[in-house]
């Protein structure tokens, strides 16, 4: 039991009095959606919301969702930004399908999340801007909150804008400056209604405006406002409760896929006692790790903003001849401009960390939209047989130990090293239990700094591409060891000496040597969640699909499907015994958010017709839908005829299909 | 890592940071065992002889040079020196040497383009390493034509240029190195030409005591696809008339029996004129100063060179100024935070401040 859970501040309601009692009601897990104009502050609503149930001791998954405009015009469709964050008593995997509760600034966020939202669902309404003029705007003939159109759902209409000029009025702001405290006044309303501790956003406010004070008074004011008004108003008879999570024990943190991508990889080069050189180009949604690193300088952390993604790779390769961790982070567009400095990076054998954080392509795509589509790019995206390790983080939290092995792998085996995540991973959040450092395992760059040869007149020389029998990894000397000069370059190598060679029979020899350096990475065997042993489908996924996967896994088991589940962190080399566990089940079905790329690489390396199910709409996949489609497959392949299935449509029409099931799935499901 | 030590106070401001060789050292142990592979007659062989007879007056320790190369004829080079070398990919050479230099203070960090690898295909890192002025020296090898693969025009070709890939002559208008790197605020530009070795070693003894970005033209004849592109710089007859050379603090004074100089023409620019014709005589010549902190200076000087072909350039060094290194400013603030902040506890970083304990 978290033993830090707060209650909410009881000194904000003394002076309050009211009539109506109000009643608490227990919720095992809600999904709260915060959703206005870009200029509202939704993102940082929904932080601090996340922040405050964090801090409370709930388990959660959030869901930032954004337009690439920085400010598209006020007030419309595309201008719409939105947080969700799903939050329970209970380990859960994705920021959930459905909300159940709505914020609606505007009548734009209205419409845009209303799709999304399910009858019955609370809508807390701002009505300040259901004019006719911005009705019509976003393509209300008349006021939704009048047509009986929301019928059936909870709607809580407030002038929230009206409410917080009020509450501020003593700060003297200009009106517009005072309506602006408005998301603070909703986050306050919000943060009574699920008796959230209210410290977190005292202090946050108080920092982050320390140098404004009335704005920092105002916005205080405002969130105070808020809270106090769910307090005394006659519109809330309830109040909500969702009890902490049973978690294992440990201390937490919540934590966004690109900061623990960022934190990862400083502790991989901490660990190989190595300088981090991080070269990049600002891009969607991969600059926030730039950001993160370049304010870690006492770490020994050097982050060079270079001209283009050639160059920051370029940087990062030139820091790795020199001894450091040379890094480069960037999204599939920049990753197509690197490829060729990759591929010289495996010709000089030399450690180097990529990371892509893929969103939706091709070219431009959709920047700010999430997509695993580049798992062919960097495995085959470059000249010549260029073979190099990838990986994929599963969760926000694991972009950590993902960048750490990738640490391990780049150094021990001195290879360029890709590393997946997307655009879902880098801004979601979910609770970490946070490592202890220094207990985990050094890396050992382990460089040559004596002669490793002797040559024909018998004299003591270094030989550059002498390996390593076990990793064949290469001897790595640096500039500045005497005795140990060489030259390297993209020009093919002869064996061990490193000199330039044209013979065909070397040639072969090194395309063959390359390989089986990479295919001879030392990978943890996956394993297998299949609670009984009995299942005939197994649903095998790579990244970011994880959540969506195992929440549909959850559905389907608990309308009693069986079903098994893998997923992979490793996409090459591939776990040793994947091939095997592929041929141990009747059916595959692999979930993507490509058309397929994962499916290709397994069909043509272990011939087993996995079945592909591909979604690429830009959001991760619906966890509902994929249960539909996992309980049809379960079905079919148990012979059940086409009309007499129902294990899909149950599993994907369960209320709360999430909900943890017995206590033996939960020690199934793992670290996360 | 190896020990960064503090070079010897008898290193100038450019080497500041790398070790000093401990011994007298001599050409030979520059000289790698692999057989240079350019064309007889190819003038990239001069400037590697003048380059291996160069680095040992250096004073530094031979395993702290790394050289940098991309992709051409020239940049075969780092193979002939027994230094640390990479010979990357084409174009790419400045980017990869930034991030050599940015790591490694320890190092003399010297990278060789050619005209199509630096200003074609490289042009983007040429101008971005310029202007954040990294410590690294560049040494472009213009024979104004890709010599590797064999014969095609180049950035710096002249106009109207025949070549397998313009059979009716080129179309292109070049670029004039020296203008462009001017143009992109360089601290140190020069340009020397290949056979003039006295005057090749002059310059990159210059460029390596400079602290920034170092760049350095090198007039260098390809015998094979661009042959005499060079020769009025060359022929006793039309060397005296084509090198306007650049002397610190001399007036710019050339041609036979130095009938010609340079003077102020008009806003911001020069011209050559017979110094009989001028009112002063000498007295009216511009006297070259390479320390003048407008580039606009600098890159007049550099407009003198002929557009089409070459019959006349300014040789030498056309400017020379002091701004802080890229690297050195990126290095001093990892100093600065590690002053303010220590070296970091990774353990608390991690941890953050908004936690909560499960037990
Ligand atoms: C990405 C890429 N594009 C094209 C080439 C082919 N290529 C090699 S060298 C070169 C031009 C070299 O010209 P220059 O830089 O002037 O060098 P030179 O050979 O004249 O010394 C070209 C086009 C290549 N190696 N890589
Ligand atoms: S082609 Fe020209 S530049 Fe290249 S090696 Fe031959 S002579 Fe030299
Ligand atoms: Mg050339």
């Amino acid at each position: 039991m978290p033993s830090t859970k707060r209650q909410a501040d009881p000194s904000f309601d003394l002076e309050m009095n009211r009539t109506v009692t109000i009643e608490v009601k227990q919720l095992d897990r809600v999904v709260i959606r915060f959703a206005g104009d870009s200029g509202d502050g939704m993102q940082l609503t929904g932080d601090r919301f996340t922040a405050e149930t964090a801090s409370f001791g709930n388990d959660l998954s959030t869901l930032p969702n954004f337009p690439a405009e920085i400010r598209a015009p006020a007030g419309t469709l595309p201008g719409v930004s939105s947080f969700q964050l799903h939050f329970a008593d209970h380990d859960i995997l994705t920021p959930g399908d459905a909300p159940d509760v709505l914020i609606a600034m505007n009548p734009a966020a209205l419409k845009a999340n209303l799709g999304d939202v399910p009858r019955g669902a609370t809508l807390i309404v701002d009505t300040a801007d259901f004019t006719a003029r911005n009705l019509k705007r976003v393509g209300y003939d008349e006021n939704p909150l009048e047509t009986g159109e929301l019928d059936g759902y909870h709607v809580v209409p407030l002038n929230l804008t009206a409410m917080t000029v009020e509450s501020v009025k003593e700060f003297g702001l200009t009106r517009k400056d005072a309506s602006r405290a408005k998301n603070m006044y909703a986050l306050g309303l919000v943060s009574w209604l699920f008796q959230r501790p209210v410290d977190t956003t005292i202090t946050f406010l108080e920092t982050k405006f320390a140098s404004k004070p009335d704005i920092r008074d105002a916005n205080i004011a405002a969130f105070r406002a808020g809270y106090n008004f769910g307090e005394t108003a006659e519109e809330f008879s309830v109040r909500y409760e969702v009890k902490p999570a049973v978690m294992p024990t440990g201390t937490y943190r919540n934590i966004s896929g690109n900061l623990a991508l960022a934190y990862g990889l400083v502790t991989g080069a901490q660990r190989a006692g190595l300088p981090l050189v991080l070269g990049a180009y600002p891009i969607t949604p991969a600059s926030d790790v730039l950001h993160e690193l370049s304010k870690l300088k006492r770490f020994n952390v050097t982050t060079i903003q270079a001209e283009d993604e050639i160059a920051g790779v370029g940087a990062a390769l030139g820091a790795s001849f020199g001894g450091a961790l040379g890094v480069t982070t960037s999204s599939g567009p920049g990753i197509s401009l690197k490829s060729e400095t990759i591929g010289l990076g495996v010709m000089l054998e030399l450690p180097l960390v990529v990371c892509d954080i893929q969103r939706a392509g091709p070219s431009t795509g959709m920047p700010t939209k999430t997509e695993q589509a580049d798992l062919l790019q960097v495995m085959f995206g470059r000249n010549g047989e260029a073979p190099l390790p990838v990986l994929a983080a599963q969760s926000p939290a694991d972009c950590f130990a993902i960048a750490v092995e990738a640490a391990r792998i780049a150094v021990t085996y001195r290879t360029p090293v890709v590393v997946l995540s997307d655009g879902y991973l880098a801004n979601g959040s979910e609770p970490w239990k946070i490592p202890v450092i220094e207990e985990l395992p050094t890396i050992d760059p382990n460089f040559t700094l004596e002669p490793n040869a002797t040559n024909d007149k018998g004299e003591p020389t270094y030989l550059p591409y002498l390996r390593d029998p076990e990793t064949l990894a290469r001897a790595w000397a640096i500039p500045g060891t005497a005795g140990l000069d060489h030259r390297i370059g993209g020009l093919e190598k002869e064996d061990k000496t490193g000199n330039i060679s044209y013979d065909p029979a070397n040639h072969d020899l090194m395309i063959r040597t390359r390989q089986a350096k990479v295919d001879g990475i030392a990978v943890d065997p996956i394993t297998v969640d299949d609670p009984d042993g009995t299942a005939k489908v197994l649903v095998l996924g790579w990244g970011s699909t994880y959540g969506p996967i195992g929440a549909a896994v959850r559905r389907v088991r608990k309308v009693g499907g069986k079903i098994a589940q893998a997923h992979l962190r490793h996409l090459n080399p591939l776990p040793p015994n994947l091939g095997d566990i592929l041929k141990s089940y009747e059916k595959v079905l692999v979930p993507e958010m490509n058309l397929g790329q994962l499916a290709l690489l397994l069909r043509s390396k272990y011939l087993v017709d996995v079945v592909s199910y591909a979604q690429v709409r830009g959001m991760p996949l619906g966890a509902a839908e994929l249960a539909g489609v996992i309980g049809n497959l379960v079905e079919e392949t148990e012979g059940i005829d086409d009309d007499a299935r129902h294990l899909g449509l149950a599993a994907a029409s369960l209320k709360h299909g999430e909900a943890a099931l017995s206590d033996e799935l939960h020690q199934s499901e793992g670290a996360r | 890592m190896s020990t960064v030590e503090l070079g010897m106070p008898s290193l100038p401001n450019g080497l500041r940071g790398v070790p000093a060789a401990t011994e007298p050292q001599n050409r030979k142990e520059y000289v790698s065992d692999q057989e240079v592979r350019w064309c007889p007659g190819c003038g990239d062989y001069a400037v590697l002889a003048a380059f291996q007879g160069f680095l040992p007056e250096l004073g530094i320790k031979r395993e702290n040079v790394a050289m940098v190369s991309g992709i051409g004829c020239s940049s075969r080079f780092p193979y002939y020196l027994s230094t640390y070398g990479m010979h990357s990919i084409h174009g790419r050479a400045p980017a990869i040497a930034t991030g050599l230099a940015v790591s490694r203070p320890d190092l003399s960090v010297w990278v060789v383009t050619g005209d199509g690898d630096a200003l074609s295909i490289g042009g983007n890192h040429l101008i971005h390493t310029l202007r954040r002025n990294v410590n690294m020296k560049i040494l472009l090898f213009n024979n104004r034509i890709y010599g590797l693969t064999k014969g095609q025009y180049s950035p710096t070709s002249e106009p109207g240029k025949v070549t397998k890939s313009t059979p009716m002559g080129s179309v292109d208008n070049p670029f004039n190195p020296v203008s462009l790197a001017l143009g992109a605020e360089a601290t140190f530009v020069a340009r020397t030409v290949d056979s003039d070795r006295k005057h090749l070693t002059s310059v990159l003894r210059e460029a390596a005591e400079h602290r920034g970005t170092a760049f350095v033209e090198i007039y260098q004849n390809c015998p094979i696809f661009n042959d005499n592109a060079f020769e009025a710089f060359k022929d006793p007859e039309t060397r005296d008339d084509a090198i306007i050379p650049l002397v610190h603090g001399e007036p710019i004074r050339f041609g036979k029996e130095g009938r010609l100089g340079v003077v102020r023409d008009g806003f911001a620019s020069l011209a050559v004129r017979e110094v009989a014709d001028l009112p002063n005589g000498e007295a009216d010549l511009v006297v070259h100063d390479a320390h003048t902190d407008d580039p606009a200076y600098a890159f007049a000087l550099s407009r003198l060179t002929d557009a089409g072909v070459l019959h006349r350039a300014p040789i030498g060094v056309f400017r020379s100024v002091e701004r802080p290194a890229y690297d050195d400013l990126v290095r001093q603030q990892i100093t600065t935070a590690q002053e303010a902040q220590g070296t970091g506890d990774l353990q608390s970083l991690v941890t953050g401040t908004d936690t909560w304990t499960v037990n």
